[in-house]
């Protein structure tokens, strides 16, 4: 800090700490102070607001398990509350579409690092970055044209006879999972490449040489070298996935409900907002759980993944 | 054995490649599909241009991409300055406080849209009405979107000007100010100027970063529309080809922006091999001479 004023002066230092402070205070620790002090308040009339009622309480938490529904999978009954189990499909999905986007990005990560020649490599980053800058929106609108009842995917089944009527593509949540990967495989992608592509490859050489089937060689040696990558890159989607609303809101049948359209509802449609931000706060951490759990499991730091 | 699973990664690649790229095809096709109401793709009824005139004339989506682009250029301003202020003071501590700061901030791009937007619509309206004012920046609307993108969008300018910091050589400043530049000429010749590039990338960044934008937008927007939002709100009501052509027209000017860094990008290699080979063929003159 001395270094920095003797380089700009007490003024532009003061001047860049204003700018941070104003970053950091304002538009992030503050608001989610305020969120978090919300969230324990009552939604009260404003003419109530500050009044004897007003008082800090865990109702909007315990708002989650209002509401009951009956679920018998596997011949198994058993109630649940209705939120709960948005927030468990929500988290549970979420879990899916990383694992499905990893599963399709690491061989082609590992093809763009190690088999593709480096002169054809930029031509294969702009063909993935177009789609990477098309915005979210219409790329689940495209999958909505896609999937419609009467649309291309069903008519091209058909001309091939393989279905012999229309089908209902768009059932449960397999519209979401389907734009979810489609969105954000490539958020897997590029993380995974940086991290192959600083591989030596003469050690994947030594270790044919030596013996290894391929299989081993991906397991032994490039798995455990894209750690990094692999965590950075299946956070992105999970936290993209679980904190996704258009997707959802897209793609979503009448049997899907995605836990940030829960949000969604108490903050727009009931206009309760003390709820929405005990929701919102409730998405937060699982969100920051599952970036912990990330780090613990693959032994990376912050800052390995922000990288 | 080897050859065959080069050709499987290849195939996989192109296959890869088109799953990328038909979804958008069959969206910007159907904008020019002479069908009735609801965009499709088949049957096709023969080639028509109609619903780019409609588009052109729908005063709600102009309305729309002049809020997304005044948003996009407010957020890129707002986000380069202050994530490059950040960037200098980042580097310029150390220890517990650097890692403190670091980690807060990296924290900003892994926070939900959604929880960002309801933060910060909570948190201004709160002061708003702490103050009893019923000044414009207290009530929802577009410029409450602007500030909650800023605060994870500044993240990535401050990684990408970090970044560009590590190569930056202090001795300069140094130099400067021994010969007498004054504290505001040596940020604004020596300092500024080696970080422009990433500020350049960061400015592009956050403006597309902007009008991507939607989590953040919905909850904050108030009654506004940007072009995110005008296309959500068509596809789940009242969704007509229309919505087509303005993909069209997007995945138009996207490709575009694409080749023309693509040619940029080439250009440049190509004058690098040039001096390159230029060097290569001095060092041979010399040692001939020699």
């Amino acid at each position: 800090m001395g270094d920095m004023i003797r380089r700009y002066g007490p003024g532009l230092t003061l001047l860049v700490c204003l700018l941070t402070a104003f970053w950091l205070v304002m538009l992030v620790i503050v608001p989610n102070m305020t969120l978090l002090e919300s969230s324990f308040r009552p939604y009260l009339p404003v003419t109530e607001i500050g009044g004897p009622r007003d008082v800090y309480t865990f109702t909007n938490y315990l708002k989650v398990f209002n509401g009951d529904i009956e679920l018998s999978p596997f011949g198994f009954t058993f109630h649940l509350p209705v939120h709960v189990l948005t927030f468990s499909l929500t988290l549970f999905y979420s879990v899916v579409v990383t694992l499905i986007c990893f599963a399709l990005a690491y061989p082609l990560s590992y093809f763009m690092a190690k088999i593709l020649s480096p002169r054809s490599l930029p031509t294969m980053f702009l063909l993935l970055f177009v789609p990477l800058w098309v915005s979210e929106v219409l790329r689940a609108f495209a999958w909505w044209m896609i999937l419609a009842l009467k649309g291309p995917l069903s008519w091209l089944l058909m001309q091939l006879h393989l279905i012999d009527h229309e089908v209902r593509w768009i059932v449960g949540y397999n519209g979401v999972m389907i734009g979810l990967v489609y969105t954000y495989v490539l958020f897997m992608i590029f993380p995974v490449y940086n991290a192959i592509s600083s591989l030596d490859s003469n050690q994947i050489e030594a270790a044919e040489d030596l013996g290894a089937p391929w299989w081993r060689i991906h397991l032994r040696i490039v798995l455990p070298h894209a750690k990094p990558g692999i965590a950075s890159g299946a956070v992105m989607v999970f936290m993209l996935s679980a904190g996704s609303l258009l997707v959802p809101s897209i793609l979503g049948s009448t049997t899907s409900q995605w836990f940030t359209q829960t949000v969604q509802q108490w903050m727009l449609d009931a206009l309760d907002w003390n709820t929405a931000a005990a929701y919102a706060f409730l998405l937060l951490m699982m969100c920051t759980l599952f970036v912990s759990l990330v780090m613990k499991i693959f032994r990376v730091k912050l800052s390995d993944i922000a990288n | 054995m080897h050859k065959i699973r080069q050709t499987l990664a290849r195939v996989y690649a192109a296959a890869f490649i088109l799953y990328m790229l038909l979804p958008l095809v069959i969206m910007s096709a159907a904008a020019f599909n002479n069908t009735d109401k609801i965009p499709a793709i088949v049957p096709w009824k023969g080639v028509t241009t109609k619903w780019f005139a409609a588009l052109w004339a729908d005063d709600r989506m102009w309305h729309a991409f002049q809020n997304t682009i005044l948003v996009a250029i407010a957020v890129s301003v707002i986000a380069v300055i202050v994530g490059t202020a950040a960037a200098i003071l980042i580097n310029s501590v150390s220890g517990n406080l650097r890692a403190a700061l670091y980690g807060t901030m990296i924290s900003t791009i892994l926070i939900p849209g959604a929880v960002i937007g309801i933060s910060t619509m909570i948190m201004w309206t709160k002061i708003g009405n702490a103050l009893d004012s019923e000044f414009i920046l207290f009530n929802p609307g577009l410029h409450l979107s602007v500030l909650g993108q800023v605060s994870y969008i500044a993240a990535i300018v401050m990684l990408l000007v970090l970044a560009r910091l590590q190569s930056f050589d202090q001795g300069l400043e140094e130099a400067a100010l021994d010969l007498g530049a004054t504290h505001a000429q040596v940020m604004r010749r020596i300092l500024l100027p080696h970080l422009y590039p990433a500020i350049g990338a960061g400015a592009a960044v956050s403006f597309f970063q902007s009008i991507e934008n939607f989590n953040v937008t919905q909850f904050t927007r108030g009654g506004a529309d940007t072009l995110t939002i005008y296309v959500f709100s068509k596809v789940r009501s009242g969704i007509s080809p229309t919505i087509n052509a303005l993909a069209f027209l997007l995945i138009i000017v996207t490709l575009a922006m694409a080749i023309l860094y693509e040619i940029k990008r080439r250009r440049n290699a190509s004058v690098e091999a040039a001096r390159e080979a230029e060097a290569r063929r001095a060092a041979v003159l010399e040692e001939a001479i020699i």
